[in-house]
């Protein structure tokens, strides 16, 4: 019996002695947007960071789908319950960056606390998206992606098709698409995540067409949407036609939320999405192998396609916490831009590479010789020499605009508008949100 | 008048009675009504940093927009759709329960059952039947020929969030005519018998003019059930689309306000829905309760 007493005395005071551990240690709330499997590793790395060092403990809290977290963020701004850290999507990027007060710029951040910085270790393409019209970086680059094609290679085998040999042009998508279809391999040629930053935004990009005026929005508020060009005009038009015809499915607005089981399921033999699908896309792929290809394009509008453009999410830091949650903050941030942190998470998860060390880190390792097709999406960010067209988009209100743009594809494809009609009413309906924006913002 | 009347001597004491449902209301309902009207006038910045006014602006916006009047089309279709179906319903279940004598409790528990659901879980269970690629009702639907995709046909859309809505809100209609009915007087419908009016003739004579309190006072819950609480359903089906199809009223409200984060004129867009309601319960008590028999 004493003995017993013993043990229980000696478990409660080492309880007591690990919480007066836990007390001394500083808590950094980092809200995010990963479910799944890229949620599950994230708190992996939020872990590893909180081992590595006993002052400061990070606690990441999923906080929804990405509107849901910024929404969440500002909201809890307004009541002055904000996080240190949150995770803003690509398409939040305008909105954040026009509210000076409430954000904490990273580079000012990691001057003020000391912390080795320096921004052309990070990829071109991601600095130029992230940064201020003076060139400082705004917000940390933690998960950055974009779009690439997945495809069956057991479908293209039984559809008759080369399995090494993928779509290069939206001609071969739909070539093989029939092929596909009418061989009864799948019942339905291919299917696109995000179809507004992916048939869209990035569409545009790709064929060096402007998205909107003022560069895409990167050079002032006092821009307008272009997106209603000949060219989007037809491809739009083409996956009406391809949607009527059963080789395309629509897999629903914003993220998709079909795209991925329809692949998934082998009902659809190709999958546009973003990169960081990758993760999900091996996960789930059991029954078949998956191929990896960039992007097709319209052979006659553009002969050399531009780099893609980002996606993804950058952490932001809020302003009204107190300095030693900064100061953990500026010490998390440099944990997870050193090489190996990035370059693990980079290739779990099909996210880019953010920093150049990463990415020569992965060269070594041959990680990109030992998976076919895993640097497919940083060789398409980065090839040729980008455009004013192909360096982004910077819109306020991004987050209607986008719903917009998805509601007239609906209304296309439903049968109500041609192609050119969508578009010309989703550039009309943009254009009234981004002078909301200028003119909330003009103060 | 020889009344006799209650004299409390405390003066502070009824005050005192009153001040927990007033503090609830003042906190719950007049505050955030107050700070809706107010940033109606205002233009704000997501973050709250910067306001400006600008007076009617938001107002004058709404009704310039044709998406908000379209919106509000729809929402009519949608809150009459409701009531007439859920009403209608209703009171056919409660008629059938009011005639059965040993099972009546049975059925009564059994159709109760839905208004126990959550109105997101109900929204999910629908979905899952009516998912174009994987429900069963598509599939059936399949047979007659019919296409079933409420993600891209607006029409399907409005049917599918109108059956959710009034699935729901069936049960409790069928309550309250449960109630209605058994209310009754048997002695009333006997003595018609005798005269020799049929089941029919007895029903829309005697048995629906007496139910006509419930009747009224079912009305007005159901359209502001449509109005207010049927956003979970819509947001676990629909969210509004496509193309704005199911995006009715306060629907829109979430969805300009917390998605699109333009608060000023979802903050607009509430106090207009609140003058609705208003209005709505106004006319309702003011000239539709005239003609309706206590």
């Amino acid at each position: 019996m004493h003995k017993l007493n013993g043990v229980v005395g000696l478990a409660a005071l080492s309880l007591m002695l690990s919480t007066s551990v836990a007390m001394a240690q500083t808590e950094v709330t980092w809200w995010h947007a990963m479910g799944g499997e890229l949620g599950t590793k994230l708190e992996e790395v939020a872990a590893n960071f909180n081992a590595s060092q006993s002052d400061y403990v990070v606690t990441p809290v999923y906080k929804g789908s990405y509107a849901e977290t910024l929404t969440s963020a500002i909201a809890a701004f307004r009541a002055n319950e904000q996080p240190a850290i949150v995770q803003v999507f690509e398409v939040g990027t305008g909105t954040m960056m026009a509210a000076r007060g409430a954000v904490y710029p990273v580079y000012q951040l990691m001057a003020d606390q000391g912390e080795p910085w320096d921004p052309a270790g990070f990829l071109a393409p991601v600095v130029g998206y992230y940064s201020d019209p003076e060139g400082n970086i705004l917000s940390l680059p933690f998960n950055s992606s974009t779009p690439i094609l997945y495809y069956n290679k057991n479908v293209f085998e039984a559809a008759g098709l080369d399995p090494e040999v993928a779509p290069r042009t939206w001609a071969d998508v739909e070539a093989f698409s029939r092929q596909i279809v009418d061989s009864g391999a799948a019942s339905c040629g291919f299917t696109t995540g995000w179809l507004t930053w992916v048939q869209t935004e990035n569409f545009s990009a790709l064929h060096d067409l402007p998205f909107g005026t003022q560069e895409n929005g990167f050079a002032g508020f006092d821009t307008e949407f272009t997106f209603n060009g000949e060219a989007q005009a037809r491809h739009w038009g083409n996956l009406k036609t391809w949607s009527d015809e059963g080789l395309f499915k629509y897999a629903g607005p914003e993220g998709g939320a079909d795209a991925g089981p329809l692949f998934y399921s082998q009902e659809c033999a190709m999958l546009m999405n973003s990169s960081a699908s990758r993760a999900g896309v091996i996960n789930n792929a059991k029954d078949f192998e998956v191929g990896f290809a960039p992007l097709p394009f319209y052979e006659d509008i553009i002969a050399e396609p531009k780099n893609s453009i980002i996606g993804g999410a950058t952490l932001w830091v809020l302003n009204g916490k107190s300095t030693e949650e900064y100061a953990g903050v500026a010490k998390f941030f440099t944990y997870l831009s050193q090489p190996d942190v990035q370059a693990d998470w980079h290739q779990f998860t099909g996210y880019l590479p953010i920093t150049n060390a990463a990415y020569e880190l992965g060269q070594e390792q041959g990680y990109y010789a030992a998976n076919p097709g895993s640097d497919v999406a940083i060789a398409q960010i980065t090839r040729g020499t980008p455009s004013a067209n192909s360096k982004g988009v910077r819109f306020g209100n991004f987050t209607q605009v986008r719903n917009v743009v998805d509601e007239e594809f609906q209304a296309l494809l439903a049968g109500g508008k041609t192609a050119q009609e969508a578009l010309d009413s989703a550039v009309e309906r943009g254009n009234a949100l981004l002078r909301e924006f200028e003119a909330a913002n003009a103060q | 008048m020889e009344t006799k009347r209650t004299i409390f001597p405390n003066k502070a004491l009824p005050y005192l009675l009153v001040a927990p449902q007033l503090v609830i209301t003042l906190i719950f309902f007049i505050w955030p009504t107050w700070q809706a009207v107010q940033s109606s006038f205002l233009r704000e910045d997501p973050f709250g940093l910067a306001s400006t006014f600008v007076g009617l602006l938001h107002y004058q916006r709404l009704f310039q927009d044709p998406l908000y009047l379209d919106s509000i089309g729809r929402t009519a279709v949608f809150a009459v759709a409701v009531t007439v179906l859920s009403m209608g319903m209703g009171l056919v279940l409660a008629v059938a329960v009011n005639r059965l004598v040993r099972s009546a409790n049975v059925y009564s528990t059994l159709l109760l059952w839905p208004y126990a659901v959550a109105p997101v879980v109900a929204g999910i269970l629908w979905w899952f039947m009516f998912n174009s690629s994987s429900g069963i009702l598509p599939y059936m639907l399949s047979f007659a020929g019919v296409n079933w995709n409420h993600k891209l046909n607006g029409t399907q859309a409005m049917i599918l969030i109108i059956l959710a809505a009034s699935w729901k809100q069936v049960s409790y209609n069928f309550l309250f005519f449960l109630a209605g009915l058994q209310s009754v007087p048997q002695s009333l419908t006997e003595a018609a018998a005798i005269d020799g009016a049929g089941p029919f003739k007895r029903f829309f004579t005697i048995v629906l003019p007496l139910l006509s309190p419930t009747t009224f006072f079912l009305f007005i819950v159901n359209v502001n059930y449509t109005m207010f609480d049927t956003f979970g359903t819509i947001d676990a089906t629909t969210q509004g689309g496509p193309s704005q199809a199911t995006n009715i009223l306060v629907y829109k409200v979430y969805s300009d306000g917390f998605i699109g984060l333009n608060l000023g004129s979802s903050s607009a867009q509430s106090v207009v829905l609140m003058l609705f309601v208003v209005a709505l319960t106004f006319v309702q008590f003011r000239y539709v309760e005239r003609r309706v028999q206590y």
